[in-house]
């Protein structure tokens, strides 16, 4: 198939297939006699099934079969006790409402739909708590170490400050939402052999966990994801209910597709988990730092434990002596979290830049000059220098363009008629990863090249970022570089999460091209021919119609010598409504400081992402439930409220663009999550400099600007 | 999803007759609202009555009076050049609901005949006296930011979720309404009703009857007319409030006006209290206060929705600017 229309060599590889409807996602194949799964999920919130009723839904037209702990359809891994992992069909327990308890398996969706509807369920109920807030209030609930306390210099410093704030920080819970609903196709073959199509940020993850779970040698799997419809984080396991279908298909000797529905997509693969964070800070008059506390308390559940770096951001971001942090957190009766974009570094984000704001404002400072004059020169937490930081001039570069010296320092200041305009700023950081990846290359006769990872692609255009690389080292137009991903036979990548792929599987494209170059040379020389002869000729003068390389890249001792971090620096202007009380976003900079650009359109494409992701958890997003039934209430698009295109406006990109010297060959730092880390707390910033109203708790909504005037 | 049979037909006549043949059919307009229902189990028809081929999207001035036949979809509505010319205020209701795709195949019958958006009027799982008489509301003592606060009752504080009812409401529409015998007329302000003691019932039409088509008298209040809706996001969103304004001001007088307010009871809510403070009175911001005032003598809030008990008045003062100060 003809891979490309490119006009511009920055274009995406994949671009023309998305929007001709080519690109083949997980759901979409066909297989011979494919049968289809649909999930029954327990009505209740906590306790056990006592009764599972599936007789008439066995009998229903079409019904092949009926998976449930009944059952226990063989999966070895299963057998064995102990172990978090929620082990699907092989316990009669409930964890949280909408947990699935069966799976029929009928020749047709409407068949299988139809009969799930049939399954009927008894429970003995046991008392639940799914409130967050409440968890975390109550003395006597279970309460978890997140991640080891932190000190640096005196605790809680800045109570004894001369300019103190302390001040409390509340997420709810946001739900991932791609548009791509969640599932897998799994054809288990005699001999067991199986091959699965999925939606996954990780083949190579996805078939470990499989491998693990049924107990069957690596290479009996064969894992599919050319294309994902958007993972934000959400793909980064592979979930009970994927093992569900695997179980189903290996049971009925089937190919069997899973496709969960927009409502089960809140309740059974994952969120971004509530959060509570107290900030304290403490300067001196000059406006100099003096203490940093940062407490925060996480949901996770009670059947899996889920932990993120929400406090890490305060243990480097500002020069200052005395920093420390707790991460607790909290169990309640409801589907384990995951990473959603951002992840934990968001959610502190924006307790910190707020508060960050806040102490400025009691400083009677300009926010800006205040991060300016507590810009560290080294990393305080590692006691390393940073590889590359340029944020004085990504501060520079984003108050010119967003225009900050029409801001005034005053809030509400600045009112035309019914609407007040501000401006705020936020920082935004995360670790500049660099993992192990394998990469093959494939130089051709015909002047192509071929490149092979099984890396994913779940959006942020892996593939095109690979090509330019290439491109560039190899001087081959990106029309003929061919980058393929998304296949667990190909040679192992890690999975697409924490802003890692660009560095990590790029180093190993970089490696395999000066690779393959020095092999050309040699055969050049070898052939005398002149050492800067074109491939294709040394190719066809040896007589070989392709060259193959593999090469393994990984970082080496430079990560123990340098702190390496991206950044990012948000800037929005807000107009509020006074008498409504909403909220709308009239301007919005991001700067971004990752290093070398390698694709200079995508990388724009993850800033506007990161920002619309912003945009939405500040003044939209909330996964909201009854708590006397926990359940959740909006779990649909009309209620739960992602921006549309009406909400967003005018979308500022720039980069710093410099080589980071020391992470990677391409000097190039992930951007991904950086995109979105901290924005929020620019909106929340700029909603108080518009009108005085500091707004600390998540979303931003109309209510809560009225609340308080 | 259950079985159901799907019958087609191209007359109002024979889509009355199947209707009269089986009581729990239910017509298929462009099933934006419906299907969903279905797709939750929240409504199980048996039949689905496809009535898209019946020719009722007529949109026409016929002496004094708008005709929009009850198929027209609320896109022809909105885009049309005489309903932008004399009823800027129904066209621009429209266009401030769900969304352009939505609207396109969603027709005024549809729109009028739409459920509340209620949480737990769709989650087959909770209690909810309009779906389930008897079993409860869950919406108080639960999650009701969305909720009513204008002639809620005890059994259900849902809301009318319609942008073009408040439209209607305040342009005095009439509705036409048909059964196997004939013909009955309707003021729109009575067709939709308050929960009372029955809230499973949202309207009057009855089980025999179709909505047919909507009658709105011409009127001068095309130039002052706003409709404002306020909400989480900017597009695709209920309201939290709307508030549909109109004025005919002369000699800066009020002569004739119009006020009514979505999002905030079980229908479509006239202010007759406001506006008839406001006749013959001043434009001025400080009638307009008083005004709003007044539209909030009975509301009441219930926990998460009290925040409405300032947005509404505060809308109401909004449009009402917004209206007046349309050249
Ligand atoms: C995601 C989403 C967002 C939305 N946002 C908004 C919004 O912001 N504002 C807003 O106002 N609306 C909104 N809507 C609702 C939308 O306006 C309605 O769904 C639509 O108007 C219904 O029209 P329809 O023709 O599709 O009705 P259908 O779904 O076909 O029918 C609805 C009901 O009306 C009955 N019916 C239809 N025609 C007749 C007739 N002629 N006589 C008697 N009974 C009839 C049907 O039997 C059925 O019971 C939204 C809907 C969705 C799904
Ligand atoms: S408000 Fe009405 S629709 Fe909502 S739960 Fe209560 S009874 Fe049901």
């Amino acid at each position: 198939m003809e891979k490309r229309m490119l006009k511009d060599e920055n274009d995406r590889v994949d671009g023309v297939f998305k929007v001709t409807g080519q690109a083949k996602y997980f759901a979409e194949y066909e297989l011979p006699g494919l049968t289809y799964g649909v999930l029954v999920t327990s009505t209740i919130t906590k306790g056990k099934i006592t009764t599972l009723d599936t007789k008439a839904a066995e009998k229903a037209p079409g019904v092949i079969s009926v998976l449930s702990h009944l059952n226990k359809p063989s999966a070895p891994g299963y057998e064995q006790d102990g172990g978090s992992p929620m082990k699907i069909f092989y316990t009669d327990k409930i964890f949280y409402n909408g947990q699935p308890i069966a799976m029929v398996v009928a020749n047709t969706f409407e068949r299988a739909t139809y009969a799930a509807s049939l399954v009927k369920a008894t429970y003995a109920k046991e008392e639940f708590n799914t409130n967050f807030d409440k968890a975390v209030a109550d003395s006597k609930s279970k309460k978890l170490q997140g991640q080891p306390d932190y000190k640096r210099g005196v605790e809680n410093a800045y109570k004894t400050a001369e300019v103190k704030i302390e001040e409390k920080y509340h997420l709810p819970i946001e739900t991932h939402n791609p548009m791509e609903l969640h599932g897998i196709i799994a054809d288990w073959r005699p001999n067991n052999q199986l091959t699965v199509y999925a939606k996954t940020q990780g083949v190579k993850a996805t078939q470990g966990t499989i491998a693990n779970v049924f107990k069957i040698p690596i290479e009996n799997i064969q894992v599919n994801s050319e294309f994902v419809g958007g993972g934000f984080g959400m793909a980064l396991r592979t979930w009970p209910v994927e093992i569900a279908t695997v179980m189903a298909s290996k049971h009925v000797a089937k190919p069997v597709k899973l496709v969960i529905t927009r409502m089960q997509m809140f309740t059974m693969v994952g969120n971004r988990p509530a959060a509570i964070q107290t900030i304290g800070l403490g300067a001196n008059k000059d406006g100099k730092l003096t203490g940093i506390t940062h407490r925060a308390f996480g949901e996770t559940s009670v059947y899996e434990n889920f932990t993120e770096g929400v406090v890490n951001m305060a243990k480097f971001m500002y020069q200052c002596e005395n920093v420390n942090t707790q991460y607790t957190v909290v169990p309640v009766d409801l589907g384990v979290p995951i990473w959603m974009r951002g992840p934990g570094e968001a959610t502190g984000a924006f307790a910190l830049e707020s508060a960050i704001d806040e102490m400025a404002h009691a400083l009677n400072m300009d926010p800006l000059e205040f991060r300016i004059k507590n810009d560290p020169e080294r990393d305080q937490q590692r006691n390393l220098p940073f590889s590359d930081k340029n944020i004085k001039e990504a501060y520079r570069i984003g108050a010119q363009k967003i225009g900050w010296n029409e801001r005034k320092n005053k809030p509400g200041s600045l009112i035309d008629g019914q609407l007040k305009t501000g401006y705020g700023v936020s920082i935004g950081v995360f670790n500049a990863n660099r993992g192990r990846a394998s990469v093959k290359g494939i130089l051709k006769a015909d002047g192509s090249l071929v490149l092979q990872s099984a890396t994913s692609d779940i959006g942020p255009g892996t593939g095109t970022g690979m090509t330019l690389i290439a491109s560039k080292l190899m001087k081959i137009p990106a029309d003929k570089i061919t980058f393929e991903l998304g296949d667990s036979s190909l040679p192992p990548a890690p999975s697409q999460g924490g802003s890692a792929t660009l560095s990590t599987v790029g180093s190993a494209v970089n490696d395999v091209c000066v690779a393959l170059k020095s092999t050309i040379a040699e055969l050049a020389a070898n052939s005398n021919m002149d050492a800067t002869a074109n491939f294709v000729d040394v190719l066809k003068k040896n007589n070989l119609p392709s060259i193959e390389i593999i090469k393994q890249s990984q970082a080496g001792k430079e990560r123990e010598a340098y702190s390496m971090y991206s950044f990012s620096i948000h800037f929005v202007k807000v107009n509020v409504h006074s008498l409504t009380g909403v909220v709308k976003v009239d301007k919005i900079v991001s700067v971004g400081d990752s290093g070398t650009i390698v694709s200079p359109k995508t990388a724009r494409s993850q800033m506007v992402g990161g920002a619309v992701g912003g945009v939405g958890m500040a003044l939209t997003e909330e996964s909201i439930i009854d708590h006397r039934y926990g359940r959740y209430i909006n779990n649909n698009f009309a209620d739960y409220h992602v921006p549309v295109n009406a909400d967003i406006p005018e979308i500022e990109v720039h980069f710093i663009n410099k080589p980071d010297p020391y992470i990677n060959p391409m000097g190039a730092k992930g951007m991904g999550e950086i995109a979105l880390i901290g924005f929020s707390a620019a909106v929340a910033n700029a909603v108080f400099n518009a009108t005085g109203k500091r707004i600390r708790s998540l979303p931003i909504t109309p209510d809560k600007i009225l609340a308080d005037s | 999803m259950i079985n159901f049979q799907y019958l087609r037909t191209t007359t109002s006549k024979s889509a009355l007759a199947l209707l009269s043949k089986d009581k729990a059919a239910k017509f298929l307009a462009g099933g934006t609202n419906l299907i969903d229902l279905m797709k939750r189990g929240v409504t199980t028809p048996e039949k689905l009555i496809d009535i898209n081929h019946v020719p009722l999207k007529q949109i026409e001035l016929k002496g004094d009076t708008i005709i929009i036949g009850a198929l027209a979809s609320n896109t022809a509505v909105a885009e049309h050049a005489l309903i932008k010319e004399k009823l800027p205020l129904l066209a621009n209701a429209l266009n401030a609901g769900a969304s352009a795709q939505l609207r396109n195949v969603a027709t005024v019958g549809g729109n009028m005949m739409q459920r509340t958006r209620c949480g737990y009027f769709y989650d087959t799982e909770m209690p909810c006296n309009k779906r389930q008489p008897g079993s409860g509301c869950g919406a108080i003592g639960g999650f009701n930011r969305m909720h009513a606060i204008l002639g809620t009752s005890e059994k259900c504080i849902a809301v009318h979720p319609s942008d073009m009812c408040v439209a209607l409401i305040a342009l005095d529409a009439t509705v036409v309404l048909a059964n196997q015998k004939g013909e009955r007329k309707i003021l729109f302000k009575d067709f939709h009703r308050l929960a009372g003691d029955t809230p499973q019932l949202d309207n009057n039409l009855k089980t025999d009857e179709m909505i047919i088509r909507l009658e709105i008298p011409i009127n001068n209040l095309a130039k002052n007319s706003h409709y404002l809706k306020v909400r989480d996001r900017a597009s695709y969103a209920f309201a939290l409030v709307s508030v549909a304004a109109a004025l005919e001001i002369s000699d800066h007088k009020i002569t004739d006006v119009r006020l009514a307010m979505g999002g905030v009871a079980h229908k479509p809510w006239r202010l007759t209290a406001s506006e008839n403070f406001l006749k013959g009175k001043e434009a001025s911001t400080a009638n307009f206060e008083q005004a709003a005032k007044l539209a909030m003598t009975d509301a009441k809030g219930f926990g998460e929705n009290d925040f409405k008990l300032q947005m509404a008045p505060n809308s109401i003062i909004e449009s009402l600017t917004l209206a007046k100060s349309k050249a």
